[in-house]
């Protein structure tokens, strides 16, 4: 074996201890499951049995939240916080997948969502009646979705030709030369102007993009995400991909194709992208360059890292502290200066807690749970702390 | 690649490319000589941005996001000193000087605690690119920087054949980016310090186990990536103009010219800079509403053909 070869199995073992936690994590929380089975009596029917060793007391509680919130909360609250964060949860949530799940970090989840987004506005209704095409909603949004789905994955074979730190170079590059082609193209994208007036259809006589209503088909839309991506880490692809992600040498000697693996992950999480997209679009009314440049990029990869890619749960409080943040950060400092308080902000996550809010939440945890353990055995247990919150892999 | 794939994608390129510099040599001579003189000078000054991040990324495995905001840093600073001074040769040391400094402090403060840990690291330059593009909006506003160039370059440059004139400055761009290449390649090849980096690029644990400090070579590396990248921001503040926005386009550039030429390669930073200056300049003159779609061809391309880039090695 040449130098070469031993420092690439060398990196390759580096890069599976890199991604240790993970497994931690699917370990931590498959415990409050298995602790609910416990209470369950067996007298109960299978479906709700299986619906008791599922959810716990907090699920409900957070379930009962998000759907009675928009009825405590005002127009502002509801619309601008909860749909907004919802939808930015929602293409977040395909970077985590892929991050999380797949250990391929890409910039171009937004650039997959704008052109869903482009899409909408083209095929159907906006302010440029001689490019946009005018059909009708449910022509429109499948086709989106089923475009954009496709560029998603397109985007994953070419990046997934390298590996590792190039895969954030690659989809770097490919979403801000978009965003260029978007800004200099005038007879189909509009140039910088881009598309005005891209009205939410009304369907049932309901006018979608009224706070309630748009937020609950934000919320529908956002726990569909939420749960495909929790179904497809548990299918034998999202184990697969898991194991891809630990070390990809070792699945391909296993027989795995490696490179099909990841690009029907950057397709997968191009389809959650994509519905974000035509959500977001209808959020905004409009889309141009400036929605798919650089700094919504990176934003959708900071609301990912500031909420954690351990659980698909990380990319929405990512979300709701990053549009809290955008709301009201602005009253305490400057209101031009909003990106260096989230740019200090991702410094200070990206320096002190890797894992995000979700870290966080886990470290304080482990912390509590040693005091109780301490103050009620008086002994130290080690091996508690080594499952919690210990460095081991 | 068997030969006869060799031979269908070169003609298949190439006969292309050849057809279309006949013709546009037939139409429009001149256009497409000061066309040409325009994609070198600008590939010049994306060779000297590029290969401080290739330099950096080649040791490190550092993907420095941030460096095209040390780009707009330089320039900024050498527009300032240029201001205060008038005296443009002290505008360039600036800015080298500045972006070089923000490069050693970011690499002795942060990046030294997370080696090895390359996504982390990337995350930070993201976090830093972020702060300071918006400190450099806040310091300068969003209206268009231009620095004059020195009196001895400015104005054109009379009596050429077939093009007459052609801008001075940009003109000197061409040697200055030629001489920058071969001093590189002089420091890499022929110095101490060169021998170390480069024996790092090749195997960095072997390097530290020579007894070598290697967190020196890696500071001394990085002030030279960054302080190119600063210098590079000077000439663009003559060559194109400091706005906010445009650490971006430079950070693309660089980030093309490295995929396409090969990563952590020098020769393969020129090499991916030509192609990319002369591919945006022509898009630009001849199809200026898709001339973005021309370098993602050469970005897809590339990377279908030669994933690791033209030079490129495996890693």
């Amino acid at each position: 074996m040449s130098a070469a070869q031993w420092r690439k199995a060398m990196n390759a073992g580096a890069q599976a201890q890199a991604w240790p936690r993970q497994r931690r994590v699917a370990v931590a929380s498959a415990a409050p499951a298995a602790d609910s089975r416990s209470y369950a009596t067996p007298s109960l029917p299978a479906w709700l049995q299986w619906i008791s060793q599922r959810v716990s007391a907090r699920h409900v509680l957070v379930m009962a939240f998000v759907l009675i919130y928009p009825w405590v909360a005002t127009p502002f609250f509801t619309f601008q916080i909860g749909g907004q964060a919802l939808v930015l949860g929602l293409i977040a949530l395909s970077l985590t997948f892929l991050g999380g799940y797949g250990g391929m970090i890409s910039l171009a989840q937004m650039t997959v969502a704008g052109i869903a987004g482009y899409m909408v506005a083209i095929f159907g209704t906006s302010s440029m009646p001689e490019i946009s095409l005018g059909w009708p909603w449910w022509v429109v949004v499948p086709l989106a979705i089923a475009i954009a789905t496709v560029c998603g994955a397109l985007i994953g074979w070419l990046s997934v030709r390298t590996e590792g730190i190039y895969t954030i170079m690659i989809t770097l590059a490919i979403g801000v030369a978009f965003h260029y082609l978007m800004q200099q193209n005038y007879s189909l994208f509009n140039g910088w102007q881009g598309f005005q007036r891209v009205l939410t259809p009304q369907v049932l006589g309901i006018d979608w993009r009224a706070p309630v209503p748009y937020y609950y088909l934000a919320l529908f839309w956002a726990l569909a995400g939420y749960f495909l991506v929790k179904y497809l880490v548990r299918t034998p692809f999202g184990i697969a991909l898991q194991g891809i992600r630990d070390n990809p040498r070792r699945m391909n000697a296993l027989g795995f194709n490696v490179t099909a693996h990841r690009v029907v992950a950057y397709a997968a999480a191009g389809l959650i992208a994509a519905v974000g997209g035509v959500l977001l679009v209808w959020y905004n009314g409009l889309i141009t360059p400036g929605s798919v440049g650089t700094s919504w990029l990176i934003n959708i990869l900071i609301i990912a890292v500031l909420g954690g890619m351990r659980h698909p749960i990380g990319p929405f409080l990512g979300a709701i502290v990053f549009v809290l943040l955008q709301n009201f950060a602005i009253d305490v400092f400057d209101r031009e200066r909003f990106n260096l308080v989230i740019g200090a902000m991702f410094l200070a996550i990206v320096l002190f807690s890797p894992d995000g809010l979700l870290g966080l939440w886990q470290r304080l945890r482990a912390r509590l749970a040693a005091g109780d353990a301490q103050s009620r055995l008086s002994t130290p247990r080690p091996s508690r702390r080594f499952v919690k919150g210990g460095s081991q892999p | 690649m068997p030969r006869f794939w060799r031979w269908f994608w070169g003609l298949a390129i190439g006969v292309p490319l050849a057809v279309f510099a006949v013709w546009a040599l037939a139409t429009n001579e001149r256009l497409f000589f000061v066309t040409l003189l325009n994609g070198l000078t600008l590939a010049a000054l994306y060779f000297i941005v590029a290969s401080g991040f290739t330099l950096v990324f080649g040791l490190m495995r550092n993907v420095n996001l941030a460096h095209g905001s040390l780009y707009l840093l330089g320039g900024y600073l050498g527009y300032v000193a240029a201001e205060r001074t008038g005296w443009y040769l002290l505008a360039v040391a600036t800015g080298f000087a500045g972006a070089a400094l923000v490069g050693l402090a970011m690499q002795v403060a942060i990046f030294r605690f997370m080696q090895g840990q390359d996504l982390r690291q990337t995350m930070v330059t993201i976090a830093l690119s972020i702060i300071i593009a918006d400190l450099l909006l806040w310091t300068f506003g969003g209206q268009v920087h231009q620095l004059s160039p020195p009196e001895w370059l400015d104005g054109p440059l009379r009596g050429l054949p077939v093009i007459n004139a052609y801008s001075k400055f940009r003109l000197a761009l061409l040697p200055l980016g030629i001489a920058i290449g071969v001093a590189l390649w002089l420091f890499l090849n022929r110095t101490r310090v060169g021998m170390l980096i480069r024996a790092g690029v090749d195997d960095r644990g072997m390097l530290s186990a020579s007894g070598v400090n290697v967190n020196l070579v890696f500071a001394v590396t990085f002030l030279i990536g960054a302080g190119l990248a600063g210098f590079g921001g000077v000439i663009g503040a003559v060559e194109l103009s400091m706005v906010p926005g445009e650490d971006v386009r430079l950070l693309l550039a660089s980030l093309i010219v490295v995929i396409v030429g090969g990563m952590g390669s020098v020769v393969g930073a020129a090499v991916g800079a030509a192609i990319l200056g002369v591919a945006e300049t022509f898009g630009l003159a001849y199809a200026p509403t898709y001339s973005v779609v021309f370098t993602f061809v050469i970005l897809v391309l590339v990377l279908a053909f030669r994933p690791r880039g033209i030079l490129g090695r495996p890693a």
